[in-house]
C-alpha cells in the first residue's frame, strides 16, 4: 500500500492528463483546470519544506561549528529581517523596506556573484582555446568569428555579421536541433517510465 | 539622489566590492555577503510565496470564499511535511505522486509536439537550387550526422563512422557559436556592475 | 623558461586585471559603436510596432538579478515601446526573483508614460511551477491569478474586462534566463498556438535558433546585443515621431554597454591569439628537439 498507492495515483493521473490533451471537452477541461490549479497549491507546501530545510541546516551549522557561527547568524538575520518586513501585503509594493532590501542587498550581491564569471570565462578562453586538433580548431574558429562580431572593423564587420548569421542559422541550428530531439525523446521516455511505474526513484526509500 | 538613496547605493556598492574581493582570494567580506544573500533570498521567497500563493490559493478560497474543496490540495500539501517523520513519511509520496502524474501527463503531448514533431517538420523543407535550398541541404546533412553521433547501438566505423565524424564537427561549430555568445553574456554581467559603480562614484564626487 | 612558455602560462590574476582595465576604458572615455540589426530582433520590433492602440501584449518577466544585465534593457525597451503606442500589457513573473525585477521596470516605465495599474496594464506577479502556470493561463488568467500582485481582483479591472487568456493577446514576449523559455515554447505556443518571442541571455541564445526556423518563435533577442539592437530600432522610431516621446531623452543602457563589450572582447581575443601563438611556438620547439 505504501508504494503501490502512489504508483497507481501516478499512473491514473498521468494517463488521464494525456487523454485530456487529445479529447478536449467541457468535462475534461474542468478536470484539467482543477488538476493544474490544485497541484500549484500542493507545490507551495513543498517549497516551504525546502525553505524550512535551509533554516534547519543553518541553525545546526551555527550550533556545531564556531567558525561558521557568525556567517550562519548572518544568514538567519537576513532571513528574519525579510520575514519581519515582508509580513504585510503592502510590502511587495515598490518603496517598502522589504523591496528596498531586495533592491539594495539581494540584487547587487546576486548580480556581482554572477559577474565574476566574466573573469573566469576570459581565463578559460585563454587556457582552453588552443588549436590542439582539427576539432578544437573548428570550435576555436567558430567562437572567434562569433566574438569578432562585437568589434567594429568597418567592411569586415559586414561580412562577419553575415557569416555569424549563417553559422547560427545553419550549422548551429543542425547541432542545436540534434540536441533538442535527443532531450525531447529523453524527456518523453522518462515521463513514460514514471507513469508506467518503471522509474520509482523519486519516491525515495522505504 | 537623496541622502537615503545615496546611503543605500553605498551599501549596494560595498556589497558589490565584497563579492569582487573573491577574485583575489576567499575572505570574510566575501563570505559575509554570500551568506547574507542566502538568508535574504530565502526570506524574500518565503514572503513572496505567502502573499502570492498561500494567501491566494489557501486562505482566500477556504476562509473567505468558502470553497471547501480547496481543503483537498491543502491536505495533500500538508502531507508533504510528513517527510520529517520516519513513521508517516510514506504519506508524502501520495502528494508527490499527484504532482508527478500531472506534471508528466501534461508534458508528454506538448514535448512530443514542440520538441519532436515541429523540429522534424522544420527539417523537411524542399531543397531548391538557390542559397536557401543549399542551406537547407547543409542543415539537413548536419542534423542527420549530428543525430548519428548520438546513436551508440551501432559501432562508429565505415560509412557510419564518417557520418558521425561530420556530426561531431557540426556539434563543435554549434558549441563554438554557443561559447562565443556565452562570453558576450558573461561580460555583460560585469559591465552592468561596472556601470553601477561608475554612476555611483559620479554621483558621490559630483562628476 | 622561453618567452613562448610565458605566453601560454600567464597567471590568471593578470588576465583578471587586464580584463578589468579593459572594461573600465569606456567608463572613463565614453564612445559608441555601431549596432547592426539582425532579422530576428527586427521581427519582434515590427510585430510590436504594427499593433494598434488598445491591443494587448503579454510579457513574461522571468529572470533573476543574475541576468538582469542582459534582460533588463530589453524588457525596458519593449515595455516603453508598448506604452508609447498605448498597447495594454498583461505581465507575470515565473521566477521567484522576477517579481522584484519586474516591479523595478514597471515602476519606472509606467511613471514615464503615466500608465495606471488596472487601467493600462495588469501585473499578475509570481506563482510557482512555471509550466503549470503557463498552461493554466492558456485556459483563463483567473484560474491561477484571481487577483493581481496588488490584491485587486482581475474581474474588477477595466483593463482585464473581456480578457480571458492568451487568445485575447496579440502575442507573448518572454524575457528568460532559464528553462522557463522552453515552457513558453512548448506550452504557450505548442498547446495554445500563441505567437511567442523570447529575449534570452547570451548563454542560452544559440539553442533557440531551431525554434525560430520552425516558426515556434516569431523573434529572438540574444543577450545584450539583442537588447542593443532593439534599443536602436526603438530610438530610430522615436526620432521619426512628430511629437516628443517621454523615452526620447532616456538612457539606452544596452547600446551604451556595447562599447564595453568591444573593449573586453578585444582583450579576450588578444589573449586567445597570444595563447595559440605560444602553443604553436612551443610545439615547433618540441618537434625540433625530437
Amino acid at each position: 500500500m505504501k508504494r503501490t498507492l502512489p504508483l497507481v495515483i501516478v499512473f491514473c493521473s498521468g494517463i488521464l492528463l494525456i487523454i485530456q490533451h487529445f479529447i478536449p471537452s467541457e468535462e475534461s477541461e474542468f478536470l484539467y483546470t482543477y488538476a493544474l490549479d490544485w497541484i500549484i497549491t500542493v507545490g507551495v507546501y513543498a517549497i516551504m519544506l525546502g525553505i524550512w530545510s535551509l533554516i534547519r541546516v543553518t541553525v545546526n551549522k551555527a550550533r556545531r561549528d564556531p567558525g561558521e557561527r557568525f556567517y550562519a547568524i548572518t544568514t538567519l538575520a537576513g532571513f528574519s529581517f525579510m520575514v519581519l518586513t515582508g509580513w504585510r501585503a503592502e510590502s511587495l509594493h515598490a518603496g517598502s523596506i522589504f523591496m528596498t532590501a531586495f533592491n539594495y542587498i539581494l540584487i547587487p550581491i546576486q548580480a556581482t556573484i554572477f559577474s565574476l564569471l566574466a573573469f573566469y570565462v576570459a581565463s578559460a578562453s585563454y587556457r582552453a582555446f588552443r588549436a590542439r586538433s582539427a576539432l578544437a580548431t573548428v570550435l576555436l574558429l567558430t567562437a572567434f568569428i562569433v566574438m569578432l562580431r562585437l568589434i567594429p572593423l568597418g567592411p569586415i564587420s559586414k561580412a562577419n555579421n553575415w557569416l555569424v548569421g549563417w553559422i547560427l542559422m545553419v550549422p548551429n541550428l543542425a547541432a542545436s536541433r540534434a540536441i533538442i530531439l535527443g532531450v525531447g525523446l529523453g524527456m518523453i521516455a522518462t515521463s513514460m517510465k514514471i507513469i508506467l511505474g518503471i522509474e520509482r526513484k523519486y519516491l525515495g526509500g522505504d | 539622489m537623496t541622502t537615503s538613496e545615496l546611503l543605500l547605493n553605498g551599501l549596494a556598492a560595498f556589497l558589490t566590492l565584497c563579492i569582487f574581493s573573491f577574485l583575489y582570494k576567499d575572505n570574510p567580506f566575501y563570505k559575509f555577503a554570500e551568506r547574507l544573500v542566502a538568508g535574504v533570498s530565502a526570506g524574500y521567497w518565503t514572503m513572496l510565496l505567502y502573499h502570492t500563493s498561500f494567501h491566494d490559493k489557501v486562505i482566500v478560497p477556504i476562509f473567505q470564499q468558502g470553497y471547501w474543496w480547496y481543503i483537498i490540495p491543502t491536505i495533500l500539501g500538508i502531507m508533504m511535511w510528513t517527510r520529517f517523520s520516519k513513521k508517516w513519511a510514506w504519506l508524502s509520496r501520495i502528494s508527490l505522486a499527484f504532482y508527478m502524474g500531472i506534471a508528466t501527463g501534461t508534458s508528454i503531448p506538448v514535448v512530443m509536439y514542440a520538441a519532436i514533431y515541429k523540429q522534424l517538420e522544420g527539417s523537411m523543407n524542399q531543397i531548391t537550387t538557390d542559397a536557401t535550398g543549399i542551406n537547407t541541404l547543409l542543415m539537413t546533412i548536419g542534423l542527420i550526422c549530428a543525430v548519428s553521433y548520438f546513436y551508440f547501438s551501432k559501432e562508429h566505423d565505415g560509412w557510419f563512422g564518417g557520418m558521425s565524424r561530420v556530426g561531431i564537427y557540426t556539434l563543435m561549430i554549434g558549441f563554438g557559436a554557443g561559447f562565443g555568445l556565452t562570453v558576450m553574456g558573461r561580460i555583460a554581467l560585469l559591465i552592468e556592475r561596472i556601470i553601477f559603480l561608475r554612476d555611483y562614484l559620479l554621483v558621490l564626487f559630483g562628476g | 623558461m622561453a618567452f613562448y612558455d610565458n605566453m601560454i602560462d600567464i597567471d590568471r590574476r593578470w588576465i583578471y586585471l587586464v580584463l578589468a582595465l579593459a572594461v573600465m576604458i569606456p567608463a572613463i572615455i565614453p564612445f559608441t559603436v555601431p549596432v547592426a540589426v539582425t532579422p530576428e530582433v527586427n521581427d519582434i520590433f515590427q510585430f510590436v510596432d504594427t499593433l494598434e492602440a488598445g491591443d494587448y501584449m503579454f510579457l513574461g518577466i522571468d529572470y533573476d538579478p543574475s541576468s538582469m544585465a542582459e534582460l533588463h534593457p530589453m524588457c525596458r525597451a519593449i515595455m516603453a515601446h508598448c506604452f508609447s503606442k498605448d498597447i495594454n500589457l498583461i505581465m507575470c513573473s515565473l521566477s521567484q526573483n522576477g517579481q522584484g525585477m519586474a516591479e523595478q521596470i514597471i515602476d519606472e516605465i509606467s511613471a514615464r508614460y503615466n500608465k495606471k495599474s488596472g487601467e493600462d496594464y495588469c501585473f499578475l506577479g509570481y506563482k510557482p511551477y512555471f509550466a503549470l502556470v503557463i498552461l493554466t493561463m492558456g485556459l483563463n488568467f483567473r484560474v491561477t491569478y484571481p487577483n493581481d500582485v496588488y490584491g485587486v481582483s482581475l474581474d474588477e479591472m477595466p483593463v482585464m474586462d473581456g480578457i480571458r487568456n492568451y487568445n485575447d493577446c496579440a502575442g507573448v514576449i518572454g524575457f528568460e534566463s532559464g528553462n522557463i523559455a522552453d515552457a513558453w515554447i512548448a506550452y504557450a505556443n505548442g498547446r495554445y498556438d500563441t505567437p511567442v518571442a523570447l529575449g534570452v541571455t547570451g548563454v542560452m541564445a544559440a539553442n533557440y535558433y531551431p525554434y525560430l526556423q520552425t516558426g515556434q518563435l516569431f523573434g529572438l533577442m540574444p543577450g545584450m546585443k539583442g537588447a542593443a539592437e532593439y534599443e536602436t530600432l526603438f530610438k530610430q522610431r522615436l526620432e521619426r515621431l512628430p511629437e516628443k516621446d517621454p523615452s526620447e531623452d532616456e538612457r539606452m543602457v544596452a547600446r551604451e554597454s556595447m562599447a564595453y563589450q568591444t573593449t573586453s572582447h578585444i582583450v579576450i581575443l588578444f589573449f586567445i591569439i597570444i595563447s595559440n601563438i605560444g602553443f604553436f611556438l612551443s610545439r615547433k620547439h618540441e618537434k625540433k628537439i625530437i
